[in-house]
Parts: structure tokens; sequence; C-alpha cells
């Protein structure tokens, strides 16, 4: 029959459009909110969703997983008195590694002895420059440069960012890759374990 | 599948043609080399004697401290198995000249056209030997050793400025008009006439008929794009018409070039990767693969086998999406406005969430690692792919095929129009689905398999008509069969680890070169790599599957009309930033 094939397609977007409003009613019904709420945006992008499919930005935003990566920054530890203890040792990886090239370090010298300490006097990112590739996080033995999560950083001019620009205290690492943050706390301290037993180990060894 | 080792066909062809082709004894080079004056008669022994009939890659490569170039073909059986590599050199002096192999191969069309414009081997007997990505007027050849480009700094990545006293520095301060253009002696913009267009009409110019009062009559041209919403992208055709019919055809690319290879010599071999997924930006993972799967064959490293399980499952997803959002496209170019395309997007939209949970990003993914991948999926991650892959991807994949596949409306546009035969199709080296919608059962992932495609139960879908109906539908076959792929890979994915490889970010890789290829979703995506022990690749070359499929666009158009054009276009399935990297 000449038609059939017109009038199955009409019925698939036919179901869609029913599908728009059964889920939003089976949501009100249970009381629940499909927009606007972060239970509804996870629900739409999931593997059941049907129906609207949109999501309203910026009012409702997409739920970013952990390794989600945009625009590098530098981590610092809180010391006391609110010190910033950059965890950066100005070594260079990343500056090696970046594939447009678009990190500056400047590593600082001692100025009594010349000799380079491990802290950078400045850092720049060039972020119109940057691919947002992740090598820098990736290959950092200090995990001293993360990958952010903010990727609002429309602008009217040029972004370069600084060291001032880039620090950000690692309670905010913490917060946007929790899974990432203990892993890597944990190799830290299963490390200085380490150091300490060789030391141990080295100290009985030099006292037997 | 036919295997002949490859070591029976090197003394063949050697005894064959004694004195003008010899092995290539190189260490870490293999093929042969052959005599330039020979090159057209070995060639067309190759094709009618040996049988390699798809020619895939030309290739030139500046080997500026020997003072010679080369230039390096990939043939291939469409049947199946290994391929043959042999090379011509030419001394390094102006002018440096191949014979040209388009009338034995007319594949190579556009590939010599490119070896002509970023190396300046002219091959003689080209009928159209333009630049192609380059504009005219452009003075040099980029991909020179001995050329520099514009915000030059040095010769190899990572740069001295950089580190350990960054000279910072933004890059438009080298201000444009002094170090950004190289313009010609003598050369003032004011008063400069562009060629191009004369030289690209002057190419229609045959189609000149003279009628029956002995008047000469031009045909009309019309020029499709480049900014078109129909084209994908910046392309243009050059078309001329007779009627509402096309007599010929040139396709003018090039608008987003960005010299890809030159800066892929430049880089690390790590740092590639991130830059292969500008290539085909709708499937970043199938280009890591296939630059990974190059880097590998020349440093001979192993792949740790739950990765390459990864691998597998992140390149059928891609061709998943890439041929759903295919589809959507497709009926957008035929006028079915954004229905189909939104339904696509949909299941994109899932499928780029799965690549953003593992990977950090929905399209640059920057995923592989030689050796393996960056990191281990996630368990609910995986939880979310075998969702898609048992239960929403089959029942969205036989909605999609409900809406269209019998609509007789489509039914009548496509059916029928004819795109490619088989023949045609293997002479001017189009592979992918165009191929195989043409009844020609070629699929790397089979004929030449990689990785562990040879692990799992699918067919190669295949269809034999070569028209538009065909070529719309073979694309839901492969989405089954890369289902079917899918839900062995799923379940069969061993435990272990996912690099063989300790993570460094500077890999040593052995002189030598290599040829990596794979089934990207758009056809024969490969990469050919040339090392010199360096840090830096010596030759970067990508084969991108778009690029040479557009050579068999003038005979795809011609005799078809105007409006098909488009969704003949569209069938090819370019990505601009493939085709002109």
């Amino acid at each position: 029959m000449y038609g059939k094939g017109i009038l199955k397609g009409l019925g698939v977007t036919w179901k869609r459009f029913w599908n728009t409003y059964i889920d939003d009613i089976a949501w009100l019904i249970r009381g629940k909110k499909r927009y606007y709420t972060e239970e509804g945006v996870k629900h739409r992008s999931s593997k059941n969703t049907r129906g609207i499919f949109t999501v309203q930005y910026p009012e409702e935003r997409l739920i970013l997983p952990e390794e989600a990566r945009y625009l590098p920054f530098l981590v610092y530890d809180e010391g006391e008195n609110g010190k910033k203890e950059v965890r950066c040792t100005s070594c260079g990886i990343c500056a090696k590694v970046c594939p447009p090239q678009c990190i500056w370090i400047v590593r600082s010298n001692d100025p009594n002895t010349g000799r380079p300490i491990p802290e950078p006097t400045e850092f720049f990112i060039d972020a119109d420059i940057c691919m947002n590739c992740g090598f820098c996080a990736e290959y950092c033995p200090f995990d001293a440069i993360i990958m952010d999560h903010d990727f609002e950083i429309a602008s009217y001019s040029r972004n370069v960012y600084n060291m001032e620009k880039l620090l950000k205290p690692a309670s905010y690492y913490r917060s946007i890759r929790p899974e990432n943050y203990a892993r890597n706390e944990a190799e830290r301290k299963a490390k200085e374990e380490a150091k300490a037993a060789k030391a141990a180990g080295a100290q009985k060894a030099t006292a037997a | 599948m036919m295997t002949t080792p490859a070591s029976t066909t090197t003394i063949d062809l050697v005894q064959r043609f004694p004195g003008s082709v010899s092995a290539d004894t190189r260490p870490g080079y293999s093929g042969f080399i052959v005599e330039k004056d020979k090159l057209v008669e070995v060639a067309t022994a190759i094709r009618d004697e040996f049988g390699f009939d798809l020619l895939t890659a030309v290739t030139g490569v500046d080997y500026l401290p020997e003072n010679k170039m080369e230039v390096v073909y990939h043939a291939y059986k469409t049947t199946g198995g290994p391929g043959l590599c042999f090379k011509v050199q030419v001394p390094r002096e102006d002018p440096v000249e191949v014979p040209s192999l388009i009338h034995i191969y007319p594949g190579v069309d556009l590939q010599e056209r490119e070896a002509w414009d970023l190396l300046g081997i002219k091959f003689t007997g080209h009928p159209d030997l333009r630049r192609i990505l380059m504009w005219e007027g452009f003075e040099g050849h980029p991909l020179r050793k001995d050329w520099k480009e514009a915000f030059y700094e040095e010769d190899a990545k990572p740069f001295k400025s950089r580190w350990p006293d960054g000279k910072f520095y933004m890059a438009e301060d080298n201000t444009p008009l002094k170090d950004n253009l190289n313009f010609p002696q003598n050369f003032d913009p004011e008063k400069w006439i562009p060629e191009d267009d004369q030289m690209l009409y002057q190419s229609l110019k045959r189609y000149t008929v003279k009628n029956e009062e002995g008047l000469e009559t031009d045909r009309i041209v019309v020029n499709m794009g480049p900014q078109h919403p129909s084209t994908h992208g910046v392309f243009r055709a050059a078309i001329t018409l007779d009627g509402e019919t096309i007599v010929g055809l040139k396709p003018v690319v090039g608008y987003l070039h960005r010299n890809h290879d030159k800066i892929g010599e430049r880089n690390t071999f790590l740092q590639n990767m991130p830059f292969t997924d500008r290539l085909d930006y709708f499937n970043s993972m199938s280009n890591n693969f296939g630059y990974a799967i190059a880097v590998e064959k020349l440093m001979n490293i192993p792949v740790a086998e739950r990765a390459d399980y990864i691998r597998v499952i992140m390149a059928e997803l891609s061709r998943i999406q890439n041929h759903l959002v295919f589809i959507g496209m497709l009926l957008n170019d035929l006028g079915a406005m954004y229905t189909p395309a939104l339904y696509a997007f949909e299941e994109r939209e899932l499928i780029l969430d799965i690549f953003e949970a593992v990977s950090g990003a929905r399209m640059m993914c920057n995923y592989l690692r030689f050796g393996g991948v960056v990191r281990d999926i996630p368990e609910d991650v995986m939880q979310k792919i075998k969702d898609m892959v048992f239960e929403r991807l089959p029942a969205k994949t036989d909605e999609m095929d409900r809406l269209l596949s019998e609509n007789e409306v489509l039914v009548s546009r496509l059916k029928g129009v004819k795109v490619l035969d088989a023949e045609t199709a293997i002479k001017y080296s189009v592979t992918g689905p165009v191929l195989r919608a043409a009844g020609v059962p070629y699929d790397l992932r089979r004929a030449d398999p990689y990785s562990v495609y040879d692990r799992f139960d699918f067919d190669v879908a295949v269809r034999q008509n070569g028209d538009m109906y065909d070529n719309y539908a073979i694309r839901l076959d492969e989405i089954r069969q890369s289902l079917r792929i899918l839900e062995q890979a799923v379940k069969g994915i061993p435990q272990g680890p996912i690099n063989s490889q300790k993570p460094q970010y500077q890999v040593r890789v052995p002189a030598g070169e290599a040829y990596g290829r794979i089934e990207s979703p758009k056809g024969e995506l490969a990469f050919y790599v040339v090392s010199n022990g360096k840090p830096n690749p010596w030759r970067y070359h990508v084969r991108p599957a778009s690029f040479v499929n557009i050579t068999a666009l003038e005979e795809m158009c011609i005799g078809t009309k105007i409006a098909d054009f488009v969704a003949l276009l569209g069938m090819l399935d370019i990505v601009m930033g493939e085709l002109d990297r």
C-alpha cells in the first residue's frame, strides 16, 4: 500500500510527541520536579530519557563528570596563617609537554647562591591558546596543576592568566574532583611513609 | 580472507623488474624503491599483475639531509591482505619531478596535487596540477623542511622560551602585518588579481561545445559554496552546467587549512595526540586510534589487552553516533528539516556523555596513549555503556529505521540515483561505507584486522546497488554491526592494566617509518609517520578519508541534476576539519 511507510514514520513522531507529556505528567503525579532540579537533569540524561531532552542553560546545568577538563589551574595548600604553599616546583614538565606551548614558567633562584629553588616566581597560561588537552595535569608529578571545571570564561579581552589568577586552594580541588583528590592524597601519604621508612632504615644502617 | 605473505611479493617485484626495483633496506623501512623512469610501468604491473587495485595513499617526504625527495605509495587489494609500499626517490633539485600515476590510479588526483602544493613535487602528466590547500599566489612549499612559517620560533617543541626563563609574550604582538604575512617580492595586495579562479575555470573550459551552427557555447558555471548550508563547512564546488545537468565539477578546498602536517612535525610524538582530535572532530576517538596504531607500530610495543577492548568500544560508539548524525544531516540536506537530525542528536548526546566521563571532553577526547589509554572506564560509566548498547541504541536504531527506511517520499528520492559503482569507486580510491554500498566488502576491520577486531563476530555490511538508498541504508546496517561488536566487547572485556607502558611525556621512537590505518566511520584513516630517532616525527602525514573520497565527486556528479549535488556530497559524509587539515 502506498503511503504505509509515511504512516509508519508519522507513528514514530506521534509517539515522540506524546512522550513529551507522559514523563511530565508522571513526575507531576509523583510530586517531583522534572525541570530545574538536579534529579530532573540527571534523569533527562539517563538511558531512560524520553520526551523533552534539552537542558535550559543557564538556569539548569548538566552535571559535569569528575574527569571533565577545562583550563588548568595551580593548586596551593593552605599553610599556617593562610600562607599559600604552592605545590608547583617549577620543574617545567607541563611547559615541555604542552602541545600548543601556552605555558610560561619563570623559575626562581636563590638570591644568595644563585641556585634554583623549587618554586615558580611567575607562571603564565595563555588561555586563548590552551587547547584543554589535559597533558599538563596528567604528567605533573606533584599534582600541582589540575584541570578546572569552570568553563564560563567568556570575556571582552584576551585571557592571559598569571600566577595570581591561576592559584586555587586544594580544598577547591577536592570539591570538584573528590575521587582524584583522595587518590592523590593516598599516593602522597604512601610516598611519604616509604620515604620515612627508608630514612629510618638508613638511620638503622648507620647506627649498626 | 586472503593472506599473501609480504615476502613473496617482495621477491616477485624485484625479479619482475630487475635493475629498476630494489628493496628498501634502510633500517626501519620496508617496501621497494622504484626507479623514476620505470614508475608508470611498475605501477601498471602492480595493479594488473599483482592485483593491488586500491592505491590508498600518496605521501611526499622531504629528506633534507640526504638532499632528496621521496614519494611513498601504499597500494592494497580490495580482497584484503597486507599492502604493498613502493617509493620513488628524486634528487632535491628544482624542479623535483615524478611521473604522475593518475592514468593508472585516478584516485591519486587530489593527493598528487597536495604533494605538489605542500612539497613542490611536480607530477609530470597530471592534467590539472594546481595548488589545492594553499591559495594560488602563495610563495613556497610549506612542508619542505627549509620553509619557515610565520611566527616561526624553533624547529621543534618544546620551545626554549617557555622554561626555565619564561619570557611571556602574546602571539599577536608579533604584529600580523610584519611577521604574519610573507609577501612575494614586488607584491602589492592592492593591485593583486587572484589567479586561482581563472585557473579553475580554465580547467572547466574543456566543456565548451560547438553547436550545429558552429557557434561556441560556454557552459554556465555555478559556484556552490564556500558559504553554503549544505556543504558541511566551507567547501566550494565549481560546477559546469548544461541546463540542469552537471557536466563538470571541480572541488575547491583548503579554506580551513592549518597545515596539520607541519604542526605535527614540530610537535613531539605525544603532543600530536590532541591535534588528531581536531581532524574529524566527530570521531576524535577513531583519530586517536589511528595515530596510536601508527606510532605503536613504529615503537614496536604491545597494547594492554584491556586497553584494546576499551579502544574498540570507544571507536564503535563513535561510529554509531557518526552514522546516526549522518542520517539526520542527510535528511536535512534533502529538506526534511531537523526531525531526524534531532532524534539522532539525542543519542549522540548520550554517547558524548560517556566520552566526557571517561576522557574529560565531549569532542576533543585525547583519550589514547601509546600502549593503552589514559584512564580506565569507571564502574558507573561501564554500566551506562551496557545500558546504551543492550537497551537503548538497538531500540533507537530500529526507530530511525521505522521513521525513514520505508518512507515513500524518501525512497523515491533516493532509490535509483546512482552514487558510484564498484569499479569507479575502487579506481578513485574511495573507501568506507560508500565503497561498501557499491558492493565491495572492503572493511579494514576484516580486510587487514588491527587491534582486537579479529576476535569479534560481525559481518561486513555491504549493499549491491551503489545508489543513494543503499548509501543511506548501509549506515543503518553498520550501526547494527557495531552494536554486535560492542555487545561482545562489553561482555568480553578483560581485567588488567590499561597501559603496557609507564606514563611518560617523552616517548622514545626508533628511526623508521610506519603506516597505521583504521576503518574510521568515513573510510580509511591512515597516518604515515617517519621517525629519525629524535623526539619529533620527521614526517607526519594524515591520509584522511574525506579528502581522498572527494576525488570521486566529479565522477559521481557528472550526468546528474544539480539538485542531486547536495545529496551526493552528503553521501560522502565529509568533515572539513579532516578534509582541509
